[in-house]
């Protein structure tokens, strides 16, 4: 399948077109998107963390994700929303960046990860090497992002 | 006092030249000080969130503080570091941004704010360490914790904008 003609029809949509022709809609998205990533970033790490056991190691692993899953959740639509906002206002940029690829690919892996073995981990109360893997996939998506801007 | 000779002799120093001109350093540092946003900023909005009353609650307050400030703070080192090569790569321009002088200012109001908790409500920290809802100081602290250091990313976010300087570069 021919994917341009697709990216060169999103990047023409009205919400694309409204973004890009804004001065500062896109910064604000930006900063949005930034925010929504921190605290993403920051539910990961605690359950993350206690699979490693640091960090509240007061707490049984289950229970805090539990606890957590409302914010992660809410985060990762913040950051998936403002994402794809970004994405339509230059969706051709993005089709010959590298980069953009790299971190769609680790984003399926990662959340796909997320919600399967690490899911499982969290239930069972231990895996030490499924924390390690899920911050390695999440840090890429992050580097990969940035790098966007860059090529 | 005009610190602007000085910011002017920074930026001609090899290391700054380096940075600034560099293909890969750049944006690797760059990559740096946002990703350490998770670690930062992240842990710091879990221990907001717990002192407002409405995330991780029924963890102790004390245990969210004493076991995620220390990675937070790490975070910190990370992202000043960070920052201050960023800064180095182009001072004459950044501390002149507009956006970059609020920031500065508010990061100085989070750290007078993380004192002020530090000092007074979490000294008494064994008397409602396991309350869902922590006493106001504790939640009034929380909340201009996260709205300060909110405005501190997107400050930091616009610095890359050049709106508002005098000499656009």
């Amino acid at each position: 399948m021919e994917l341009l003609p697709v990216f060169q029809w999103l990047e023409a949509t009205a919400v694309g077109t409204t973004i890009r022709e804004s001065l500062w809609l896109f910064p604000m998205i930006q900063c949005g998107h930034l925010l929504g990533l921190a605290l993403l970033g920051g539910t990961v790490l605690v359950v993350d963390l206690r699979l490693l056991g640091w960090g509240l190691r007061g707490e049984p692993v289950a229970e805090l994700a539990g606890k957590l899953q409302p914010w992660m959740v809410g985060a990762l639509g913040v950051t998936v929303g403002t994402g794809v906002l970004m994405f339509l206002s230059e969706a051709l940029k993005c089709y010959y960046s590298p980069p953009f690829w790299y971190k769609m690919g680790m984003l399926a892996v990662a959340t796909g990860f997320a919600f399967t073995v690490r899911r499982r981990a969290v239930g069972l109360g231990r895996g030490r090497v499924t924390a390690v893997v899920s911050m390695g996939l999440w840090l890429g998506v992050g580097f990969a992002g940035r790098w966007i801007a860059f090529y | 006092m005009n610190l602007l000779p000085f910011f002017e002799w920074l930026e001609g120093t090899a290391g700054s030249v380096a940075i600034r001109e560099s293909t890969l350093l750049y944006p690797f540092i760059e990559t740096s000080h946002v990703l350490t946003l998770c670690l930062f900023l992240g842990l710091i909005a879990m221990l907001d969130l717990r002192l407002i009353g409405v995330g991780l609650r029924g963890v102790p307050v004390s245990e969210v503080a004493g076991r995620l400030l220390p990675w937070a703070l790490g975070g910190f080192v990370l992202m000043a570091m960070s920052g201050m090569l960023l800064f180095y790569s182009g001072p004459v321009r950044a501390s002149g941004n507009i956006f970059f002088r609020v920031k500065m200012v508010m990061i100085g109001l989070t750290g007078i704010n993380a004192l002020l908790f530090h000092f007074t409500i979490y000294k008494r920290v064994a008397d409602w360490d396991r309350d869902a809802t922590p006493p106001w100081r504790a939640r009034a602290a929380g909340f201009c914790s996260l709205v300060l250091w909110c405005l501190v990313v997107i400050c930091g976010r616009m610095q890359a904008y050049n709106w508002f300087d005098k000499v656009k570069g």
